[in-house]
C-alpha cells in the first residue's frame, strides 16, 4: 500500500506540470487577446486559395 | 466569397461585412474599409501576382511625403521617447491605437506592413483592443514615415496629448486568471484527497494515509489562502478602514476560520477539516469575480481632454514654423493653427480674424467670429484660413483644462449611493456573529470544544458565497445581454445604480439632435417658390451672419451664387437686413419682417407645426418663411416623451433657446428646458438635483458635458461610433439604440430583483446550515455538499432569470 505515497506524489507533480503550463499561458497574454490568433492562422501565405475564391 | 461579389448595397465586396454609412469606393465597388481594397487590388492583379508565395507588396506606390507636416512633430525626440515602448540601439517598438481597425483584412495588412516598407521586422494586430504593436528599424524607417505610411493604408493611428503620458498599467485580467488558476488547481486536488475521508472507510480512518492526505490538503490549500484570496482581505479591510462592512468581510471571516479550523483539526488529528470547501468556496468566487469583469478592450471609460488635444502644435520661431509638444508649450510662444485644428491653449489672436467651433467645449453650435487682440480660449476649433496666435496660458491652466483640476476629476469616482451588497452584508454580518456568539455560550457550559466547534461552524457555514455570487452572475449577465444592444456599462455597479435613478437629464445638442445640417425647407406665402435671383440676394444677406439659423440657410442656398451686398444690419434677437443689388432683404423673426407691412395675414406658429422660422422679406413685401426642422433622433421623442411620465426629465443645452417651442410642443411643459448651460452651469445643475436627494443619470456627449457625466450619478456618453472620442463616463450607448433607453432602464430594474431573488434563495441555504452548524455537527461532508449546491443554483437561477428578463422586456 506504500504505494499510494509514491503516486499521489507522482501525481501532483504531473498536476503541478499543468498548473505551469497554464501559468505560463496567462503570463504570455493568451488570455488577452482571444480573437487574432484564429485569424492570423487562416491567413498565412496561402495567397492561391484566395484567388480560386475570387474567380 | 462569391456571393459578395454581387453588388449589394452596403456590404464589403471583400469580406462580405457591412461597408457602413461610408464605404470605400474603387473599381466601381464599396468596401469596409481600405484593408479590404487593397487585398482586393492585389487579389486582381491576377494569378501572376500570386503565383510566388505572397504579393509583393513593396511595388505598391504609397507616397510617404507628408506635405502638410501632419506629423512633423514625430521627429522629435522628446515626443519619441514618450511614445515608444522600448528602444534598444536602433531597434523600437511602438504600440499604436488604430480605431479603424475593424475586420480580418485589416489584420492580415497591418500583420504584413513589414512588406510595403524595409525595417519593419514584426507587426502584430490586438484585434479586440484596436492595437498595433510595430517593431522597427530607426535607420532605415523613421517612426513619422511608419505613422504616415499606416496612414497612407487608411490606419491612421490615433496621437493625442495622451499618449504622451507614461503608459497607465491597464486593467489586467492576468492576475485573476492565475488566482483563479491557481485555486482551480488546488479545488481539484484537495477533492481527490478528501475523497476518502466521506466514504468514511473504517480502515482508512484509522490508517497513517489520513494524516499524509490531510498535510498534503494542507500544503495545496496555502497557496490558496495566501495568493487566490488575497483580494478579499484586503477590500475587507479598506473596507473595515473606512467603517464600512462590505460583502468581504463575512467572506474573509468564513475563509479564515475555514482554513485555520481545518488546519488545526488535521495538524491535532480531531478531523478531516474542510480544506475541499474552503478552496472551492474561494474558486467559486473568483469565477464570480472573472465573469463580472466584462471588459470592452477598445472602450475607455475614463478619457478626460488629454485624450482630445493634439500632441504637438507648431510653433513660428525665427528660422521658421517646427513642430513642439504640447507640455513644451511656453506663455508667449506664437504658433499657427491650421483649418479644423483645435486651439490648444489660451491665446489672443495675431491674425486679422478668425472663425472658431466652439460646440465642444459649450455644446452651441456656432461659429463665432474674433478679430485681432481678442483671447481664443483653448478647446475651440479653427474654422476656414489659418491663424496664428500667441499664447497667454499654459495648457493645463487654460479655460478648458481648468474644469479637470477641480476635485471631482481628481479622485476616483465615489458612488454617493450604498451598493446592494454593502447594504445586505452590513446586516448578514451582524446577524451571523450575533449567532455565532449565541451559540458559543450556550455550549460552553457543556463542553469547551463543542462550544468552539459550534462557534467556527456556524462562521463556516454563513460564508456568504451565494450571496457574494448572486450580483456578479445577475448583473454581469445583464451587463452583456445590454453590452450586445449596444448599452456599454463601465461595471456592476453602474447598472445597479442605473435601476435607482429617478431624474433623467438629456443634453440636447448631439444627443437628442443628430449631428449634421438639419433640413432647410422655403415656404413662400406670396408668390411661388424663391426664383434663383431672390435665392442669390437671400444668400448674400444671410452668409453675413454667424446665427445658427442664417448659416444653415447660408448652406442650403450654396448653389445660389454670388451676390453684390452693399449695406448690412443685424438686431441682436430680431433678425438681419441687407441691400443687395437694389433690394432691400430682411431676414429674421415674424415681428421684424411683418412690421414693414403689418396688414399682412401670416399664420401664426401654432398653425403650421412647430420649427424654428426665419421669414423673409423682399423690398417691404412679406415673401415667405424658411422652416428649420432639428433633426431629432429617430424614435427618441417618443422614448422621451415615454420617460417623462416615470421620471423627472430636464433637457440641457448649450444652445440660445430657439428651439424651445418646438421642444415644448413635443413634450408639454412636463420636460424641464434649460438653455444657454455653461458646461460649470450643467455640471451645478446635476448637483443641486443630487442634493435634493435625486438619483441622477446624465446622457450627453463631448466635452462639454464631461463635468455633468462625471457629476451624474450614472453617466453616459451618447457616441455615433465607439471608437470616437467619449468623454469619461460609466456609460457609453450606442447613438442608434438610444430610443430603446425605457426598456433598457426597466431592464436594469428587473435585474436588480433578480438579484434580489437570488439573496432570498442563497439565504434559505444558509438557514438550513446554520440548523447544522448551532447544534454543532456540522460535518465536511455537509459542507462539502452544501457549498457547491447552493453557489451553482444561484448561478443557474441569476443567469437564466436575467435572461428570461431580458427576452420579456424586449431587451433582447
Amino acid at each position: 500500500m506504500s504505494v499510494i505515497y509514491v503516486l499521489i506524489i507522482v501525481s501532483l507533480f504531473v498536476a503541478i506540470g499543468f498548473l505551469i503550463a497554464f501559468i505560463w499561458a496567462v503570463k504570455s497574454g493568451q488570455f488577452e487577446d482571444t480573437y487574432t490568433p484564429s485569424v492570423r492562422i487562416l491567413m498565412d501565405d496561402k495567397p492561391k486559395n484566395d484567388a480560386k475564391e475570387v474567380e | 466569397m462569391l456571393h459578395a461579389a454581387e453588388p449589394r448595397e452596403s456590404v464589403c465586396v471583400h469580406c462580405g461585412e457591412p461597408a457602413g454609412k461610408h464605404p470605400v469606393v474603387a473599381h466601381g465597388q464599396a468596401f469596409c474599409c481600405d484593408g479590404c481594397r487593397i487585398v482586393y487590388e492585389l487579389l486582381r492583379e491576377g494569378p501572376e501576382s500570386l503565383a510566388c508565395d505572397l504579393p509583393d507588396l513593396s511595388q505598391k506606390k504609397i507616397d510617404l511625403d507628408d506635405p502638410s507636416n501632419k506629423f512633423a512633430f514625430l521627429d522629435l525626440p522628446e515626443v519619441q521617447d514618450q511614445l515608444l515602448d522600448f528602444r534598444e540601439g536602433d531597434t523600437c517598438a511602438v504600440t499604436f491605437f488604430i480605431p479603424s481597425i475593424h475586420c480580418s483584412s485589416c489584420i492580415w495588412v497591418l500583420e504584413n506592413l513589414y512588406k510595403f516598407r524595409d525595417g519593419i521586422s514584426q507587426s502584430r494586430v490586438q484585434f479586440l483592443r484596436k492595437e498595433l504593436y510595430v517593431v522597427f528599424d530607426r535607420q532605415k524607417i523613421s517612426l513619422r514615415e511608419l505613422v504616415s505610411l499606416l496612414a497612407a493604408l487608411g490606419y491612421e493611428p490615433r496621437l493625442h496629448l495622451s499618449d504622451l503620458e507614461k503608459e497607465k498599467p491597464r486593467s489586467s485580467n492576468r492576475s485573476l486568471y492565475l488566482k483563479l488558476g491557481v485555486a482551480g488547481f488546488a479545488f481539484g486536488n484537495i477533492m481527490l484527497l478528501a475523497l476518502p475521508e466521506y466514504l468514511a472507510f473504517e480502515s482508512f480512518l484509522s490508517s497513517p494515509f489520513r494524516a499524509f492526505f490531510g498535510y498534503v490538503s494542507i500544503v495545496l490549500a496555502l497557496p490558496v489562502l495566501l495568493y487566490s484570496s488575497t483580494e478579499y482581505f484586503a477590500s475587507a479591510w479598506a473596507g473595515l478602514r473606512h467603517r464600512i462592512v462590505n460583502i468581504d468581510v463575512p467572506i474573509s471571516i468564513g475563509i479564515l476560520v475555514l482554513f485555520f479550523r481545518s488546519a488545526f483539526e488535521i495538524l491535532t488529528r480531531t478531523g478531516a477539516g474542510y480544506l475541499d470547501s474552503f478552496t472551492g468556496l474561494v474558486f467559486f468566487l473568483l469565477i464570480g469575480k472573472a465573469f463580472q469583469k466584462k471588459t470592452y478592450d477598445a472602450l475607455s471609460f475614463e478619457r478626460d481632454f488629454r485624450s482630445y488635444f493634439p500632441i504637438s502644435v507648431l510653433r513660428i520661431e525665427a528660422d521658421g514654423e517646427r513642430p513642439v509638444a504640447l507640455p513644451d508649450l511656453r506663455v508667449g510662444d506664437r504658433i499657427r493653427i491650421r483649418h479644423q485644428e483645435l486651439i490648444p491653449a489660451d491665446a489672443s489672436l495675431l491674425s486679422a480674424e478668425a472663425w472658431i467651433d466652439y460646440s465642444f467645449v459649450t455644446g452651441e453650435s456656432r461659429l463665432v467670429k474674433k478679430s485681432k487682440g481678442d483671447i481664443l480660449f483653448a478647446g475651440g476649433r479653427i474654422k476656414g484660413k489659418a491663424v496664428e496666435l500667441q499664447v497667454i496660458k499654459e495648457v493645463s491652466q487654460s479655460y478648458l483644462t481648468r474644469m479637470w483640476n477641480r476635485d471631482l476629476f481628481r479622485e476616483q469616482k465615489k458612488s454617493r449611493l450604498a451598493s446592494l451588497s454593502d447594504t445586505v452584508a452590513k446586516y448578514f454580518t451582524a446577524v451571523v456573529l450575533a449567532l455565532a456568539a449565541g451559540s458559543f455560550f450556550y455550549w460552553f457550559p457543556q463542553s469547551h470544544a463543542l462550544a468552539w466547534n459550534a462557534f467556527t461552524a456556524v462562521l463556516i457555514v454563513a460564508c456568504p458565497c451565494a450571496l457574494a455570487l448572486s450580483i456578479p452572475f445577475a448583473l454581469g449577465n445583464a451587463l452583456r445581454i445590454l453590452g450586445r444592444q449596444g448599452l456599454f456599462m463601465k461595471n456592476t455597479e453602474a447598472l445597479e445604480i442605473m435601476s435607482r435613478v429617478d431624474t433623467l437629464v438629456f443634453d440636447k445638442t448631439g444627443t437628442l439632435t443628430e449631428q449634421g445640417s438639419a433640413p432647410v425647407v422655403f415656404h413662400p406665402l406670396n408668390g411661388g417658390a424663391l426664383t434663383s435671383d431672390e435665392k442669390r440676394w437671400i444668400r448674400a444677406v444671410a452668409c453675413q451672419s454667424t446665427h445658427p439659423l442664417s448659416r444653415q440657410i447660408c448652406q442650403m442656398l450654396e448653389q445660389a451664387g454670388n451676390a453684390d451686398l452693399r449695406e448690412f444690419h443685424e438686431q441682436e434677437g430680431q433678425g438681419i437686413e441687407g441691400k443687395v443689388d437694389r433690394n432691400r432683404i430682411r431676414l429674421g423673426s415674424k415681428l421684424w419682417v411683418a412690421h414693414l407691412n403689418s396688414d399682412l395675414d401670416i399664420p401664426s406658429d401654432s398653425e403650421t407645426g412647430a420649427g424654428s422660422r426665419v421669414y423673409v422679406a423682399i423690398n417691404g413685401a412679406v415673401r415667405g418663411y424658411f422652416a428649420i426642422m432639428p433633426k431629432y433622433r429617430k424614435g427618441l421623442l417618443q422614448a422621451v416623451r415615454e420617460l417623462k411620465s416615470r421620471y423627472f426629465v430636464t433637457i440641457l443645452s448649450g444652445d440660445q433657446d430657439f428651439e424651445r417651442p418646438l421642444l415644448e410642443t413635443e413634450f408639454g411643459k412636463s420636460v424641464h428646458l434649460l438653455f444657454r448651460q455653461s458646461p460649470e452651469a450643467k455640471l451645478e445643475f446635476i448637483h443641486r438635483l443630487q442634493q435634493a436627494n435625486k438619483t441622477v443619470m446624465m446622457l450627453g456627449d463631448g466635452l462639454n458635458d464631461a463635468g455633468a457625466l462625471r457629476q451624474s450619478d450614472v453617466g453616459v456618453a451618447i457616441t455615433e461610433n465607439t471608437a470616437a472620442f467619449t468623454p469619461s463616463c460609466d456609460a457609453i450607448f450606442t447613438a442608434d439604440r438610444l430610443p430603446r433607453l425605457p426598456r433598457f432602464l426597466r431592464f436594469s430594474q428587473s435585474s436588480v430583483r433578480v438579484v434580489l431573488a437570488s439573496f432570498a434563495i442563497s439565504f434559505l441555504y444558509n438557514i438550513v446550515g446554520l440548523s447544522f452548524a448551532v447544534s454543532g455537527q456540522l460535518s465536511p461532508v455537509i459542507a462539502a455538499i452544501l457549498m457547491p449546491l447552493s453557489s451553482i443554483s444561484v448561478v443557474a437561477f441569476a443567469t437564466l432569470a436575467t435572461k428570461i428578463s431580458a427576452k420579456r422586456l424586449g431587451v433582447e
